[in-house]
C-alpha cells in the first residue's frame, strides 16, 4: 500500500537523514520526495510503499512520533487514498 | 499529489476539528424476537456482540492508518417496542439492561434504538416501552431512546405527546442527564447515525454500516477568506468544502463496511458540533454576518449554511441518508452557549431556526419547574413544524431540578454545558389536555 508521510517543522541539521534512516530500518521503500521551505517551516512530503498487508500502523506512528520528537518536528503518515478521495475526483 | 492539498487535508485535521462524527453499525433485532423475554434477550445480545464484535477494533484500525479521528463508535438496533411486543411483560427495562450489557461488552460509546413509533397510535408494546423510560434513561449509561409522535403522512399523535411531557419530567427527577438521551421525533428517518435518535428502521437490512461526518471549523476556517464577498460566492464556499468533508466520510465507511463484511448505508452529511473551541456551528453563522447567533438574520444565514452543506455532500458519497444538516444543539456549541449568555439567542429563536435545518430543539437546559404540559406543547409545535414542512424535527429539552433561569448546568463531555433558558410562563394546560390527535395535513395526499 502506499502512504504519503509528511514532516513539518523547523529546519535544522539531519531531519531528512533521520526519517529516511527510521523507515530503511522498517524496510519501508521511499517512492518520491518533495521538500520546501512553506512560511518558513520546513516541509517535506515522501510517497512511501508498506508492502506488508497486515502492518500495524498505530506502532509506526508511536515511532514516528518518538522521532519527531527527537528532531523537533512533527512527522505524520496516512495511507494516500485520503488525500485521493479528498481532492481528486 | 500537490504539496498544497496535503497541507490542507493536514490543516483540517489537525488544526481545524475535521473528523469522523460516527461509525454507527445497525442490527435488525426482528430476528429475536421470542414471547419469553428472557429468551429474547438473550437473542439481542447474543446476535449484537457477534455483530459488532470487531466494530470497534476496525474503527481504531482506520483512525491509525488515515489518520483521521473516529470519534464514536455506535451501534443503532430495531425500536425495541416492536421487539419486546411478543413478550407479556409489563415493563421493558429488562431489555434496555441488555442493550447496556451487549454495548459495554463490544466497547462502543451509545447503543440506540430503545424507541417506539407511535405517530398514528399505540401498539401493544409502544406504551409500556414510553412508561419504562423514565427508568432506563436513568438506570442505564449507554443505551438512548427515541419516540416518534408525528409524521407528515399521519399528523400528530397527540396522546404521545401529552405523555412524553410527562415522562421528560420523571426523568430529569431521577438524574440531570437522563434527558440527554432522549429525543422525542416528527418524521423520525430509519438510518440516522446519530444519537441519541438513532434506530435501526425496519426497511432497513439486516446489519449495515452508517457513517456521520462534521467539520463545522472547516467550513469556518474556508469562509474566513471570503470576507465581505456576496452571499453567492458564501454558499459556493461552503459546498465546497462539503464536498471534501464527504468525501472524506465516503472513504471511511466504505472501508469500514468492506473490513466488517457488512454492506455500506449512508453518508450523514451533517455539520455537528462539540463544545470545543473552533468545533462551532453558531461561528459559521457568525461568520455568514450575524454578529451573535440568534440575532435577526441567522434564520437566511442558517438556510443558505443547510442548503449549501447537503447540495456539496450530495455528489460526494453513493448514498445520503440519516439527518443530512446543520445541528444546533445549545449546550454542545460553545457560540451558542455564548449567543445565549449575550441575551441574543432564546427558545423562540431556536424554534424559528429548526423551521430550516435539520433537526430541532436539542439540548437546551430549562428550569425544573417548568410544567409537563409545556415541555409537551414544546414538543408539539416542533412536530408541527416537521409535519408541515416534510421534513425532520425533535426535541431533546433538560428541565433541570431546582435551577432558575441564567444558572448555569454541566452535562459533561461531548455534552457540554448551558445556562438554563427562558420558556415562556404562560399556559399550554388546555390545548395539551384535549388529547387526540392533529390530523395530517392536505399535502400529505400525495397518492
Amino acid at each position: 500500500m502506499k502512504a504519503i508521510l509528511t514532516t513539518i517543522g523547523k529546519d535544522q541539521v539531519g531531519i531528512i537523514a533521520g526519517v529516511s534512516q527510521f523507515l530503511a530500518a522498517k524496510s519501508i521503500n521511499i517512492l518520491d520526495v518533495s521538500q520546501t521551505i512553506m512560511d518558513g517551516y520546513f516541509t517535506m512530503m515522501m510517497m512511501v510503499e508498506i508492502k506488508d498487508k497486515d502492518f500495524d500502523f498505530s506502532v509506526l506512528t508511536a515511532g514516528l512520533n518518538d522521532l519527531g520528537q527527537k528532531l523537533g518536528v512533527e512527522i505524520k503518515i496516512r495511507r494516500a487514498e485520503i488525500y485521493q478521495a479528498m481532492h481528486q475526483l | 499529489m500537490e504539496t498544497n492539498k496535503i497541507i490542507e487535508t493536514i490543516h483540517m485535521i489537525a488544526d481545524e476539528n475535521l473528523d469522523v462524527r460516527t461509525i454507527t453499525m445497525g442490527i435488525s433485532l426482528l430476528d429475536c424476537i421470542d414471547s419469553d423475554s428472557d429468551r429474547a434477550c438473550q437473542k439481542i445480545y447474543q446476535k449484537i456482540t457477534a455483530k459488532a464484535a470487531k466494530l470497534v477494533k476496525v474503527g481504531q484500525q482506520i483512525e491509525a492508518e488515515y489518520g483521521i479521528p473516529i470519534i464514536n463508535k455506535r451501534i443503532s438496533v430495531t425500536p425495541i417496542s416492536l421487539i419486546a411486543a411478543a413478550s407479556n411483560d409489563e415493563d421493558y427495562f429488562k431489555y434496555a439492561q441488555i442493550l447496556d450489557k451487549a454495548a459495554k461488552a463490544v466497547g462502543v460509546n451509545f447503543i440506540g434504538g430503545f424507541s417506539a413509533l407511535v405517530q398514528k397510535g399505540y401498539q401493544t408494546g409502544d406504551l409500556k416501552l414510553i412508561k419504562s423510560l423514565p427508568r432506563v434513561l436513568a438506570e442505564t449509561e449507554l443505551v438512548c431512546c427515541s419516540v416518534n409522535v408525528g409524521s407528515t403522512r399521519s399528523g400528530i399523535n397527540m396522546d404521545a405527546v401529552a405523555d412524553m411531557g410527562k415522562v421528560i419530567k420523571q426523568a430529569a427527577e431521577r438524574s440531570v442527564i437522563a434527558n440527554t438521551k432522549l429525543v422525542v421525533f416528527c418524521n423520525a428517518v430509519e438510518d440516522n447515525p446519530f444519537m441519541a435518535g438513532a434506530f435501526h428502521g425496519v426497511g432497513e437490512g439486516d446489519t449495515v454500516i452508517n457513517v456521520g461526518v462534521s467539520g463545522p471549523g472547516v467550513v469556518k476556517h474556508a469562509l474566513e477568506k471570503v470576507k465581505g464577498q456576496p452571499l453567492d460566492v458564501v454558499a459556493e464556499t461552503i459546498k465546497k468544502t462539503a464536498f471534501k468533508v464527504t468525501r472524506m466520510g465516503q472513504l471511511v465507511g466504505s472501508i469500514a463496511a468492506e473490513r466488517l463484511q457488512v454492506p455500506f448505508g449512508i453518508v450523514d452529511l451533517s455539520l455537528a458540533p462539540t463544545p470545543a473551541v473552533g468545533d462551532s456551528v453558531a461561528q459559521i453563522l457568525e461568520e455568514i454576518g450575524v454578529e451573535k447567533v440568534g440575532t435577526h438574520g441567522t434564520t437566511a444565514a442558517l438556510a443558505l449554511l443547510n442548503d449549501a452543506v447537503k447540495k456539496g455532500g450530495i455528489m460526494a458519497c453513493s448514498r445520503v441518508g440519516g439527518l443530512s444538516g446543520a445541528f444546533i444543539p445549545v449546550s454542545e456549541d460553545a457560540e451558542m452557549i455564548a449567543g445565549v449568555q449575550a441575551g441574543a439567542l432564546n427558545v423562540e429563536k431556536l424554534e424559528a431556526m429548526t423551521a430550516v435545518c435539520s433537526v430541532g430543539l436539542d439540548m437546551i437546559p430549562i428550569p425544573g419547574d417548568t410544567p409537563a404540559e409545556t415541555i409537551s406543547a414544546m414538543i408539539a409545535d416542533e412536530a408541527a413544524i416537521g409535519m408541515i414542512n416534510n421534513k425532520t424535527t425533535a426535541v431533546r429539552v433538560l428541565p433541570v431540578k431546582g435551577k432558575k433561569v441564567g444558572e448555569m448546568v454541566e452535562f459533561g463531555g461531548l455534552m457540554g454545558y448551558a445556562p438554563v433558558m427562558a420558556v415562556n410562563s404562560a399556559s399550554s394546560k388546555n390545548l395539551i389536555d384535549r388529547r387526540g390527535s392533529i390530523p395530517a395535513p392536505i399535502h400529505s395526499f400525495k397518492n
